[in-house]
């Protein structure tokens, strides 16, 4: 059986950042067909269980399989007594092992993944990809943004950012992105996770962005 | 009981005389011999009440669960062999899943007790098997469907209901939960209602200790099966054994 595929409608890149006393996940909307703008409204930042976020980008349909896989495996885990009980941290290693089985079957989730998330004061940021690649880091960006964004999220960390400044930073480093990716739209979404607050994801809202940046003055 | 020594309670491939199946009476008994389990349909969403005898004193308190959840929507409470109940519920269990992965939404709670009823029903047609000795309540709550109520039996016979009740105390909460109003009662009332109930029918001369479980699929719980929160639970439980005892000083002053 030939198993090997590509990606279909495909998601660009996912941003993601610690912050002190939490984490931060952002992706646009768009859903690719190769270079058409196929779909605007794909939303790529998703909770998985209560206390983590998932980025995907890459193709769509694995990411939908791959929540698919998470959501079996907190159903098993729910008790009538006690909430899932899955960490960030655990359910980031557990994906690794789905996609390095996967990737070893020939028949890989196309895609990457940033993995996000705070349980019992431990704030997790992590990324995994359709070879089963996994690491956990400060930052992480995916596709396209691990190119360009991601020496921008570098260059910004520190221990001691606070929400504001990390959503600052995310939201220009997807506008940059914007400018320089073929396949983004400025309609992005981003995802929070702190101890206290749980996870919160926004609706999708439009970056302002200045293309007067590369008119050339007479 | 007329139907020992006679030969047709041997197996359930065989029937007597009179047109009964002995196994699956007998599979009835031992849903009859267990603690009374409760199911009530009220204007925003189902309440169980399970009366879980205890064995020992020494028993973990909120273990061996006769309340359980079929995928994250559909309540279960269970009567007669526990061992029995868990194994149906697995099944249902199963059943729900494969649901969600061909459909992709949640099964109803209409479709799986068909499908349940159906499947305890095959184990009354063979000679290698038995009846299941177990019922199942199962419940849920849906915007778009409302509150919904079943009840299995062991001989695969399935019914809805607005209220039910199985067990030992049936018949005394069978005649309770019809006085009620239910259409107008809240799931929070139901608690209550269910609390004194279940503590009235409690035989503490026959069984010794009992635990209360109550757990509810409603509006409140956004639809998700859930044990009652505990501050309610206790003060329903508080009403409940306060009233019994009004009851006896009055019926000691008699």
């Amino acid at each position: 059986m030939q198993r090997t595929q590509q990606p279909i409608v495909t998601g660009t890149s996912v941003l993601g950042i610690k912050f002190d006393g939490g984490v931060m996940v952002a992706a646009d909307t768009l859903g690719s067909y190769g270079s058409l703008a196929r779909f605007r409204d794909l939303r790529r930042v998703r909770q998985a269980g209560e206390y983590t976020l998932l980025g995907g980008s890459g193709d769509y349909m694995d990411f939908e399989a791959m929540l698919e896989y998470v959501d079996e495996l907190l159903l098993e885990d729910t008790t009538l007594d006690a909430p899932p009980s899955y960490t960030p941290r655990e359910l980031h290693q557990y994906l690794a092992r789905i996609y390095y089985n996967k990737r070893s079957e020939f028949d890989p989730l196309w895609n990457q993944l940033v993995v996000g998330g705070v349980r019992d004061g431990d704030v997790f940021l992590g990324y995994v990809d359709l070879q089963g690649t996994h690491y956990e880091d400060e930052t992480v960006a995916t596709g396209y943004g691990s190119y360009i964004a991601r020496p921008l999220l570098r260059e910004a960390y520190r221990d001691d950012l606070t929400e504001a400044e990390a959503r600052k930073v995310l939201e220009d480093a997807m506008r940059v992105l914007f400018y320089r990716d073929a396949r983004t739209i400025n309609r992005i979404q981003i995802g929070v996770a702190t101890e206290a607050g749980g996870i919160d994801i926004s609706e999708p809202f439009e970056l302002e962005t200045d293309w007067t940046v590369g008119i050339r003055k007479h | 009981m007329s139907s020992i020594g006679t030969g047709y309670d041997l197996s359930s491939t065989t029937y007597s005389p009179d047109g009964r199946v002995f196994q699956v009476e007998y599979a009835s008994k031992a849903v009859d011999n267990s603690g009374t389990a409760v199911g009530i349909r009220v204007s925003d969403g189902v309440v169980f009440g399970v009366e879980k005898l205890l064995i020992s004193p020494m028993l973990l308190h909120g273990s061996n669960r006769r309340v359980s959840t079929i995928g994250r929507h559909i309540g279960v409470a269970s009567s007669g062999l526990v061992a029995d109940a868990r194994a149906l519920i697995n099944r249902g269990n199963q059943e729900a899943n494969a649901w969600k992965s061909t459909y992709g939404e949640e099964i109803s709670v209409k479709v799986l007790t068909e499908r349940l009823a159906s499947f305890a029903q095959v184990y009354t047609l063979y000679g290698g098997v038995r009846p299941f000795g177990c019922a199942l309540l199962l419940g849920s709550w849906t915007e778009a469907a409302g509150p919904q109520l079943y009840m299995i039996q062991p001989s695969g016979e399935a019914y809805g209901y607005f209220g039910v009740a199985v067990g030992k105390g049936k018949a005394a909460c069978k005649t309770d939960i019809e006085k009620l109003d239910l259409e107008s009662m809240t799931c929070e009332e139901a608690v209550v209602e269910i609390a004194k109930m279940i503590h009235s029918v409690h035989d503490s001369d026959k069984d010794k200790e009992y635990e209360l479980e109550l757990s509810w699929v409603c509006r409140a719980s956004g639809g998700r099966h859930q044990l009652v929160p505990a501050e309610l639970r206790d003060s329903a439980l508080a009403i409940a054994t306060a009233e019994s005892s009004d009851d006896d000083s009055s019926s000691d002053d008699d």
